[in-house]
């Protein structure tokens, strides 16, 4: 062992101390702000994307606070997979109706009703969203749509800008991207194409939670541990349902479980958890080995680059 | 039944106290060992997750690797392009956070056709990590990297001086890499630079201190991240570009608000607190501050970096665009500027380019009436400019606006020095412009 330097050990005596500077939650949190007040003063016809999962939650949470005594100027949109959680789209609704905002649907359902869409094999209903999507941003004429995708997601998403340019196809070309420079935004597009925009870009899951309990934020119920129903498959806990049914072998048996993501029902796990306050989900997520979306999301193990796949063809 | 939109807690509450945030880049070529150092400061700080370190393994077995831990350098290449030719195009962000700090990474890839990564990730960092191969010492590209670094003025720059395991005498090595990194920096005007001897593949002066460096007394790469000061703007003059004006009227939350009139935007520099005599800029008009809103809170001052709403005493004709600073040292709106631009885009700049420019919240017309002179990164020599300029070329450029700004040196403001060159027709992003800015070799 060397003898430590005045430098050193005072680094040592530190170690478990933050350093000064400004808070993480409120520089992050003045960041998407200023986001999204960039959107609403330079683009017309802007729509907050609202599934009722915690991102989504918290992105129009900061929304209120952004225009805060004004009502939210925009719409949001959810595109229904049709496979939801009956707890969730109460959820939803009821968020709506507290804040005044418009609800715009996007159904997935009305598309394989009609014939435009078709099931998939392995029956999951997300990579179908895709096509609702660009369809209602172009009825709606959307020009600035965001999302509440974070950048420690997923390694395509390391790679998004925070304002992000869409083609007339919807489609991202993320070897071609506009550089960001300081806080400068730039949100210009031709006519026919519109920008994505991701003001939790630089949030991680905990910072996620830390901002929940801070601000006192209410989400659905079953980001809580809560006894449900659940059989295992691929690893993960799914709750029977009329599109998850378990098939031979599959045992259902009631566990203490909550969710970490919310999405469509037939291929998000719920996880093992007695965390039933935002403080235990804290603590759990700070604790945890398995990111988020290995842990819960059936349709991002497909391969190294299902996400980059799903995001060039212009999903979220 | 939540009513915190409406009813917002008190922010910063002290029951939840979060750390600090320390922006910072990264800048070198995969041959430097870029990916693995980043790759090697997730791993050792445990911001890899299981089921992600185990993805990064099988690829590293298929891909004929034999080390004892996976390759690193893939946990941070994320598209497909890149992982098929063991390149980085593109900036990448990473998120790691230690007891002391969160860290926002930008992983900038680092060659040379790449400049325009490299002023990407500098120009929000508060430290930029440079990578150097001790075998090779300081090259040609670890110039042109300072010589960036310089003109985006990043508050600190680390030299990772890498590979310490592959050379003989690693003391006299980071002796002399050191001497002449403080040359450099002297040369490029960057005031704060430090040479941390490591291995990225073993490990050494990464997060754990070296057995193999018993000369070096210094902090690990990681203490260094951990204690260097974030830059601040706080003590800076006060600067408020205004983004929005908020007038809720019958659209209110509330309907005591329906009168309520406010001017959204963030404390870009300095600091703000009701009663403050305040001057709006471009018209000049004065008045008082009356109030601070946080989203639905009350607050007596704010200060830089954070989002608020600005209630006045006056009603004065103010709207997006408009900049409201402090009395004393508010701005002088200009119509002529000179700046360094990097460009950014393919095709090239030329002499009497119509364009536009953002600066802050205002967006304008513009002109480049005249290329002065330009930085020629491969021979690092300051040259005339003959034509025009391509991508990834630094030069000094003349503006002339079409409406005034209120143009700042960006040696001293970052946020009123910097500025955004559009084109008008597609919306692209051109180049970006620091003003006041001059080439050094």
């Amino acid at each position: 062992m060397t003898t430590l330097t005045r430098e050193t050990a005072y680094l040592e005596e530190t170690a478990d101390r933050p350093t000064a500077g400004t808070d993480l939650l409120d520089a992050l949190e003045s960041e998407a702000v200023h986001i999204i007040r960039e959107v609403v003063a330079e683009l017309e016809r802007p729509v907050l994307l609202f599934s009722g999962g915690k991102d989504s939650v918290v992105m129009l949470h900061l929304a209120a606070k952004a225009v805060w005594p004004a009502r939210v100027p925009f719409p949001v949109m959810h595109v229904d997979t049709g496979h939801n959680f009956p707890e969730v789209l109460a959820f939803r609704d009821a968020t709506v109706e507290r804040l005044g905002v418009e609800l715009v649907v996007a159904s997935v359902q009305d598309y394989l009703d009609d014939g435009r869409l078709r099931e998939r094999a392995d029956g999951t209903r997300n990579p179908l969203q895709t096509l609702p999507l660009l369809d209602a941003i172009e009825e709606h004429r959307f020009d600035g749509v965001f999302g509440g995708g974070r950048r420690d997601e997923d390694k395509a998403r390391a790679k998004e800008r925070v304002v992000s340019l869409r083609d007339a196809f919807g489609q991202w070309d993320p070897k071609n991207q506009r550089p960001e420079l300081w806080r400068l935004y730039n949100t210009r597009h031709r006519p026919g194409e519109h920008v994505r925009v991701f003001p939790l870009s630089n949030w991680t899951e905990l910072d996620i939670w830390r901002y929940i309990a801070r601000e006192g934020i209410e989400l659905p119920e079953l980001y809580y541990a809560h006894e449900r129903e659940v059989f295992e498959r691929d690893g993960m806990l799914l709750s029977p349902g009329p599109w998850t049914t378990p098939r031979k072998g599959e045992e259902v048996t009631t566990r203490t479980v909550r969710y970490r993501t919310v999405g469509d029902m037939s291929c998000t796990g719920a996880v093992l958890s007695e965390a039933r306050d935002v403080d235990a989900v804290i603590a759990e997520v700070a604790a945890t080995t398995i990111t988020e979306r290995g842990a819960t999301r059936a349709d991002d193990r497909i391969s190294e680059a299902a996400m980059e796949d799903r995001k060039k063809e212009g999903y979220f | 039944m939540s009513t915190a939109t409406q009813h917002p807690t008190t922010p910063a509450a002290t029951a939840y106290p979060s750390p600090s945030l320390l922006r910072l880049a990264t800048a070198g070529s995969v041959d430097d060992g870029k990916s693995t150092l980043v790759g090697r400061l997730l791993h050792d700080t445990k911001s890899v997750l299981a089921d992600q370190m185990a993805a990064v393994e099988q690829a590293s077995r298929r891909r004929g690797w034999t080390g004892e831990l996976a390759d690193l350098a893939l946990l941070t290449d994320g598209l497909r392009a890149e992982r098929e030719q063991g390149i980085t195009i593109d900036v990448a962000y990473r998120y790691f956070a230690t007891a002391r700090r969160s860290f926002i990474l930008a992983d900038c890839p680092g060659h040379v056709q790449y400049t325009r990564n490299t002023v990407t990730g500098a120009s929000t960092a508060d430290v930029v990590v440079v990578l150097v191969d001790a075998r090779n010492g300081v090259v040609e590209q670890t110039r042109r990297h300072l010589a960036v670094i310089g003109l985006l003025r990043a508050p600190h720059v680390v030299v990772a001086l890498n590979k310490i395991d592959l050379v003989e005498d690693a003391e006299a090595v980071h002796a002399g890499v050191s001497a002449d990194v403080a040359a450099l920096a002297r040369t490029f005007g960057i005031e704060d630079v430090r040479v941390v001897p490591v291995s990225a593949l073993l490990g050494d002066n990464v997060v754990e201190r070296s057995s193999r460096t018993p000369w070096y007394a210094g902090p690990t790469l990681l203490e260094l991240l951990e204690t260097l000061p974030a830059e601040s703007e706080v003590d800076e003059p006060l600067r408020f570009p205004v983004q929005l004006v908020i007038r809720p009227q019958q659209g209110a939350v509330d309907p005591a608000f329906v009168d309520y009139r406010g001017y959204a935007g963030h404390v870009a520099s300095g600091a703000v607190s009701v009663g403050d005599e305040v001057v709006v800029s471009p018209s000049g008009l004065r008045t008082t501050v009356t109030g601070i809103d946080r989203g639905g809170v009350s607050v007596e001052r704010a200060e830089a970096p954070l989002s608020v709403t600005l209630r006045l005493a006056d009603q004065l004709d103010i709207s997006r665009g408009d900049l409201i600073a402090g009395a004393a040292e508010a701005p002088h709106p200009v119509q002529q500027a000179e700046a360094v631009l990097c460009w950014l885009a393919e095709a090239p700049l030329v002499p009497g380019a119509r364009v536009l420019v953002k600066h802050g919240t205002r967006t304008v017309r513009a002109r480049v009436t005249a290329l002065h002179e330009r930085l020629d990164v491969a021979a690092m020599e300051v040259v005339p400019v003959t034509g025009g300029a391509e991508l990834n070329d630094l030069v000094r450029v003349s503006l002339t606006l079409a409406e005034p700004l209120p143009l700042e040196d960006y040696a001293l403001s970052r946020d009123g020095g910097s500025l955004l060159v559009v084109d008008p027709h597609d919306g692209t992003t051109l180049a970006a412009g620091m003003v006041g800015a001059e080439l050094r070799v």
